[in-house]
């Protein structure tokens, strides 16, 4: 047991369904991978808790509140590797659609907004708080990709996370374009490493991996209007939708992580 | 000899979301038996408005990823409601197996991987890696199973994409579904008559507690209710009531308790039970005759009152769900299956929808504006409905585990059991309230 990559799940503002994914391997993918790293701590599947020093530790969840800082601290303390798991941790992902609003607050809670245990300031990724080493994109994050990177951490690699548009995969996949279907898509910002699954079930692409590098936000917004047919106010909203925080305008621009 | 007990779980584990309990007992009398859910607020309901009514449901799925198909789900249904949309029959066939895929997927995730290592007396599901291989192997490989299953349908099932308002943004080739249905017949439903005697041969360890209460599921005329439908509640003297989803706030009643964190919900009782053994208790009749066979094997009757027992109905329902899905794509194999467009919005304005998800009855609720924009939403999830029953179960059990003589872990022990049975997936509570806690 001793020689395997310990590795530990830990989850903040989320859906868990990264963490979900986890059970989706199936019995001779999943034992194999118990045949290289060993669980050391998973709220949401072991009631063990560890001690020990870990190799690999997946943090799920946005940070979305001050109070989760020394989580955040400790965990780190805690690890040699941090990776941010899913979209949540690695963008502020689906979380962050609220950063531009003032009062989500009062919407859902009315007159009991302003009590303390909702304290919640802007969705952030991981990053904001602690030093993160890598990142597995998406929502939910891809399961063949988070084998790609531990299998590659394992073998003491360094994982390479894609920085070319989901519209490269889409290509791949001869996948009619959504825009020719009369719809729109925001495939050419979006960070490939998912196959474009999204366009090939016949929606357009989210981004919910984040934007690439320098991604062009002026020609996707003129792109969304003009070849997508909507309104300014609209194709805003759209870039919005899991890759707030990746846009040149967030409250707190992200960095990425995995370079 | 009176005691001293002081039980401080915090951030319960094997459930989804945060979760603590809290029991405080000295010198034999109970000064404290508390259940509290800590989680992060996330402001869904903030955050889909302004929103055009195609991106709702996939804002809303984010919501919870263990239910993410029934929130989308319902989601998809209450916009439909809202924009006057009847899908057309081979749609509404494609989700309800969609549904059924969820149903049974959740089930075994929560029976094997987080009721059955207290069942066997262990902490989590790797030490069982090697004392109880075939089992672990079975459970990964149904898991999966259920993963293909619901993807087939819906793309994925963290998140599915294919469901849209309208109908299905793509289907299934017809080999696809007949193949579907040579794979449950030789390698699932074995493996599930191979999970009916697992668990029968645990049941013996699941704790026998008693505690009538109200129990409310969908109820549709057609069929076990899951996909679509109104209200049923039945109460422990077997009267049922019925409502109107759109009235879906007279039968929910969320209110404010002075301490606990989350919104509380009630109706012709105290507190209402939500799950698998409120739907097998309100709408036994419809299941499927294998799910009622597997029932008696499993020695469930309704009306049951053992909040434990939820489990053992769960793998009930998991017969339900695989049959049905069999009579599914059969119905779908023998009409005219083909590729349809989506049917267009006729108006905009409010609309709910209720679906069960695996943990108990999920509503949503929307209002769109004459551009299709979402202008106001609300979602009451099955968690926050069980809280209140959860918290009146601690107040029986206590006491009564008090009486029995049990020590401080035992007591732990029950207690998480009991939660854990709930299968309450706290990550998508949307609602809570703030309480001061006494120190
Ligand atoms: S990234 Fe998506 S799937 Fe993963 S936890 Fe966040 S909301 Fe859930
Ligand atoms: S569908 Fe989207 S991802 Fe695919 S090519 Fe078109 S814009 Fe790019
Ligand atoms: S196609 Fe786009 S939205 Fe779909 S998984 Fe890939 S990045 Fe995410």
């Amino acid at each position: 047991m001793s020689d395997k990559v310990k590795i530990a799940y830990f989850d903040f503002a989320s859906c868990e369904g990264c963490q979900i994914e986890m059970t989706n391997f199936g019995d001779a993918a999943f034992l194999e991978l118990l045949n290289h790293v060993e669980v050391v701590e998973f709220r949401e599947a072991m009631s063990e808790k560890t001690t020990q020093r870990i190799n690999i530790s997946f943090i799920e969840g946005s940070f979305t509140r001050e109070s989760d800082r020394k989580r955040l601290e400790d965990i780190r303390n805690r690890s040699d590797i941090v990776i941010a798991y899913g979209a949540c941790a690695a963008t502020g992902g689906i979380n962050a659609l609220k950063n531009h609003q003032s009062d989500y607050k009062q919407d859902v809670y009315g007159k009991d907004a302003d009590m303390p245990h909702l304290e919640s300031t802007f969705a952030l990724p991981v990053s904001a708080a602690i030093k993160v080493d890598y990142s597995l994109n998406g929502c939910p994050m891809d399961r063949n990709e988070f084998i790609r990177v531990v299998s590659h951490l394992v073998h003491g690699k360094q994982p390479v996370i894609p920085n070319y548009p989901v519209c490269v995969e889409c290509k791949m996949n001869e996948t009619v374009c959504r825009y020719e279907l009369g719809d729109h898509c925001l495939g050419m910002v979006a960070r490939a490493g998912c196959g474009a699954p999204c366009p090939a079930d016949g929606i357009p692409c989210e981004a919910c991996r984040g934007f690439v590098d320098n991604p062009n936000e002026e020609s996707l917004i003129t792109t969304l209007m003009e070849k997508g047919g909507l309104s300014r106010e609209r194709a805003e909203a759209r870039s919005r939708m899991f890759a707030a925080n990746c846009r040149a305008d967030a409250p707190h621009k992200i960095e990425t992580p995995n370079k | 000899m009176k005691k001293d007990i002081n039980i401080n779980v915090h951030h319960l584990t094997r459930v989804e979301g945060h979760g603590n309990i809290q029991v405080n007992i000295t010198d034999g009398t109970i000064e404290k038996c508390e259940w509290q859910v800590p989680e992060a607020p996330r402001f869904f309901e903030a955050m889909v408005r302004g929103r055009h009514y195609s991106e709702v449901g996939r804002i809303t799925s984010r919501i919870c990823g263990i239910c993410s198909v029934g929130h989308t789900l319902a989601s998809v249904r209450a916009t439909e409601d809202a924009l006057g949309i009847q899908i057309t029959e081979q749609s509404r066939k494609l989700r309800k197996i969609l549904k059924h895929a969820e149903n049974a997927d959740s089930h075994l995730l929560h029976v094997y991987f987080l009721v059955a290592p207290d069942l066997l007396g262990a902490p989590s599901v790797f030490p069982l890696v090697p004392t109880h291989t075939a089992v672990v192997q079975r459970a990964l490989r149904m898991k999966r199973f259920c993963h293909e299953w619901g993807s087939l349908i819906g793309g994925r099932t963290t998140h599915p994409t294919k469901v849209i308002p309208g109908g299905m943004a793509s289907i299934p080739e017809r080999e696809e579904l007949e193949t579907l249905k040579a794979r449950i017949l030789t390698e699932f439903v074995p493996d599930c008559l191979e999970s009916l005697s697992t668990i029968k041969s645990v049941a013996g360890a699941v704790p026998a507690f008693e505690r009538p209460t109200e129990y409310m599921a969908v109820y549709s005329p057609e069929e076990y209710g899951l996909y679509e439908g109104n209200v049923v509640t039945v109460t422990p003297d077997g009267n049922k009531a019925h409502y109107d989803v759109h009235d879906y706030k007279s039968c929910t009643n969320e209110w404010v308790s002075p301490q606990s964190t989350a919104k509380f919900a009630k109706n012709r009782m105290e507190s209402y039970m939500a799950g698998a053994l409120a739907r097998f208790n309100c709408n036994y009749d419809q299941l499927h005759q294998k799910a009622k066979d597997a029932a008696a094997e499993l020695g469930l009757k309704p009306l049951c009152f053992n909040p434990y027992m939820n489990s053992v109905a769960q793998l009930v329902e998991v017969f339900h769900s695989v049959f049905e899905t069999l009579d599914l794509i059969d119905a779908l194999l023998a009409g005219d299956y083909k590729e349809e467009e989506l049917v267009k919005p006729v108006k905009f304005g409010t609309g709910s929808a209720c679906v069960e998800v695996p943990r108990g009855i999920l509503f949503h609720s929307y209002a769109y504006d004459n551009d299709g924009m979402c202008t106001k939403a609300d979602c009451i999830i099955p968690t926050n409905q069980n809280h209140y029953n959860i918290q009146l179960d601690f107040n029986k059990l206590v006491p009564e585990l008090l009486a029995a003589g049990k020590e401080e872990k035992e007591m732990e022990l029950a207690l998480e059991m009991l939660v854990r049975a709930y299968d309450p997936c706290i990550s998508c509570s949307t609602h809570y309230l703030s309480v001061t806690f006494k120190k």
